[in-house]
């Protein structure tokens, strides 16, 4: 328990200043899942879930919190300018894990959307967030998630009420600002109501020098015939650990897309628990990764499907140079009664060295006997016929292994719905590929 | 413009070529002829310097220069063409991004700045014509889902795109119906220049009588036995390879 102990002292000693420096509805989940993750422990790799990713060894050293809520001067829009061409979006930032609200888009947002920081509308829209927050993400479960709902201050809330359809995609870059160590702990809560619609970008950066690690946990609900699309993108640095749980769950005819990109990072894991509660739901999980150096990315993501008539689509690629360390576990789960259930997951991976590794866990488990699913998984290297043809062509080596790799990812962003953000992403995976960080034009952050 | 003197090559350590000596000049056409597994794919492949062959003696200079001592793209850039028996399919990467990367690369290597866009694709119209190749080709991968006459007609494309100094066709022919033939080899014939040489690789004489090659080789178990005129393929077409291995005590 040696890694648990910090964080079981500073709960008991400063539970007092969470609670101030929160709200109501946050404060109220604290003391179960105190209890849940003093039970549970941070889960070894011998858990099945957690086996590709030493999680006591990440939570290890000792972070500063910012649990006093002292004010860290950052202005983002001075530091952060991230222009996509041709993408107008609803701009919003996260400086850590606290809601940036001294300046706001000037474009408004459709009324009664709600795009704000979590602890403030705890107490102005108790009738959302009350009724919502913590109920996927159950701490009993995950001791990742309960250290997560013990410790978070503040996050983001995104409700879209009955039948609205925001037009506009709503960024939120969460910029990551600290002058030590920092630990962060990030709430978001997405609800859409019946028939509303919503396309949500996440960019993750870290802005300065430091080691960061952040838990963030993110409960997404989909009304009936709704439809999300979340792009959750990081790029950030060699000296940061994320650990994201998403929690989703979709009622009848919703549609939902999550894409998760990671393009530059430390050690990341990306858990997404989704569950297709009502029939005739569809859900495309994507992920890409690109990793070299020592780099790790542990996705591990579960679909369930709870009911009959819904389709789901997983697509993962990664590609993987020098070091880097990664793994992909996707389990499918077709439950009694969830007939003609169509699902297919794929996840296909390139390793351009031989020190490269990845581990990857395709799963299918069905307990209907109408349905239509596959599973698969691949693991290769760049064809030395295709490299032969194109240095032929006179494209010299490092090119053509450049343009392999990227028509490898390409089809990842393929499903992308929003051609500018697809072109953007093309060409940020591009720069990743040349071996130029990839960041913002005009971003003066990521040095 | 290419000297081969003494070539000897082998693949997974078997021996291919046993002692290849072959010389092409300026604005002439060579016709390589033999039966199967005689070598003749090998020597193309290690001309343009395909990494799964190693060459175990013998010099290869083009142009004044030691070929065997440059990769692949530098073999291209000096002017070095391969349309190949089997154009290789690559998912992901379209035609106009290829194009443009070989094209760019081989003027970054002329001391040129890289073409404009436009300029670029104006180019990839009027060239794609030669072969009646279609304008949905630029956004299509590389022969992707292409027939077997669009890949062969690609690669005369290809040819077109970047002008090689000595362009070595390998069974251009296999696979084509007689259209299809038609039209690759009146693309060739519209590339050539006085200047640009090239090694033609084929098992028929249909080829032949549009390309009209200058000089007939004969390739058999990895050497060069016999050397003769136009009329030297004719005579293979009728009778075959066998009168040529009896004559030289084969």
């Amino acid at each position: 328990m040696s890694s648990e102990l910090q964080y079981i002292e500073i709960f008991d000693e400063a539970r007092q200043m969470l609670d101030r420096h929160s709200a109501p509805a946050l404060n109220a989940l604290r003391d179960e899942a105190f209890e849940d993750f003093k039970r549970l422990g941070f889960p070894t790799q011998k858990v099945e879930r957690y086996k590709y990713t030493d999680v006591p060894a990440a939570f290890e050293p000792n972070y500063g919190l910012n649990l006093n809520r002292l004010n860290i001067p950052v202005n983002p829009y001075e530091v952060f300018k991230c222009d996509v061409p041709n993408l107008s979006t609803s701009l919003y930032f996260m400086v850590n894990d606290q809601f940036y609200d001294k300046k706001l888009p000037t474009v408004s947002l459709p009324e009664g959307v709600v795009v704000d920081s979590l602890r403030k509308m705890a107490v102005e829209r108790p009738d959302i967030v009350e009724k919502y927050y913590g109920k996927l993400a159950r701490t009993s479960k995950d001791a990742v998630t309960a250290l997560n709902t013990m410790l978070c201050q503040d996050g983001l809330l995104v409700y879209v009420p009955k039948n609205v359809i925001v037009e506009r995609t709503v960024q939120i870059v969460n910029v990551l600002r600290s002058d030590v160590d920092l630990m962060v702990n990030r709430r978001v809560l997405v609800v859409l109501e019946e028939g509303a619609s919503i396309r949500l970008l996440f960019c993750d950066h870290a802005i300065d020098d430091c080691k960061f690690l952040t838990t963030q946990v993110v409960e997404t609900y989909v009304g009936e015939n709704a439809h999300l699309e979340m792009y959750d993108l990081e790029e950030t640095h060699t000296k940061n650990t994320r650990f994201s749980n998403t929690y989703a769950e979709q009622q009848t005819y919703s549609t939902s897309v999550i894409d998760s990109i990671t393009l530059h990072n430390g050690m990341t894991r990306n858990r997404i628990d989704l569950s297709l509660c009502g029939e005739y739901a569809e859900v495309t999980l994507n992920g890409l990764v690109v990793a070299d150096k020592e780099q790790r990315v542990d996705n591990n993501t579960l679909i369930d499907h709870r009911a009959s008539n819904c389709q789901s689509n997983e697509l993962y690629k990664y590609v993987l140079d020098d070091k880097a360390n990664c793994a992909f576990a996707g389990r499918v789960l077709v439950r009694e009664g969830a007939q003609k259930t169509v699902s297919q997951e794929t996840n296909a991976n390139l390793l351009g060295g031989t020190d490269a590794r990845i581990y990857t866990q395709p799963m299918l488990e069905i307990y209907a006997d109408d349905v239509k699913c596959s599973h698969g998984s691949t693991v290769g290297q760049l064809g030395e016929q295709a490299m032969f043809y194109m240095r032929q062509r006179g494209i010299p080596y490092e090119e053509a292994r450049m343009l392999l790799k990227f028509a490898f990812a390409s089809d990842v962003l393929q499903t992308i719905h929003m051609d500018a953000l697809r072109d953007r992403l093309n060409y940020l995976v591009d720069k990743r590929f040349r071996g130029e960080l990839s960041k913002c034009e005009g971003c003066k952050l990521c040095k | 413009m290419l000297q081969i003197r003494n070539l000897h090559a082998s693949i997974n350590g078997k021996e291919i070529l046993k002692g290849i000596n072959l010389t092409v000049n300026d604005g002439e056409v060579h016709a390589v002829m033999g039966t199967n597994g005689a070598g003749k794919s090998t020597l193309s492949n290690v001309i343009v310097g395909n990494p799964a062959y190693e060459v175990t003696e013998g010099e290869i200079i083009f142009n004044g220069k030691n070929l065997l001592e440059m990769k692949p793209e530098e073999r291209a850039h000096e002017g070095i063409f391969l349309s190949f028996q089997q154009p290789v399919e690559i998912p992901g990467v379209s035609m106009v991004n290829f194009m443009r990367a070989a094209v760019n690369a081989k003027r970054k290597h002329d001391g040129l700045e890289p073409m404009a866009a436009g300029d670029f694709l104006k180019v990839m119209r009027e060239k794609r014509k030669i072969v009646e190749l279609d304008s949905k080709l630029a956004n299509r991968s590389v022969n992707e889902g292409f027939s077997g006459g669009e890949k062969k007609r690609n690669e005369i494309f290809q040819m077109a795109m970047l002008e090689p100094r000595l362009s070595i066709l390998d069974e251009t022919d296999s696979g084509l119906d007689v259209d299809a033939l038609r039209i690759v080899a009146e693309g060739f014939n519209k590339l050539r220049k006085p200047e640009t040489s090239a090694i033609v690789i084929t098992h028929y004489q249909r080829l032949l009588d549009y390309l009209k090659p200058d000089i007939i080789h004969v390739l058999i178990d990895g050497k060069i036995i016999k050397t003769g005129g136009p009329e030297l393929a004719l005579e293979i077409d009728q009778r075959g390879f066998d009168w040529i291995k009896k004559e030289e005590g084969l």
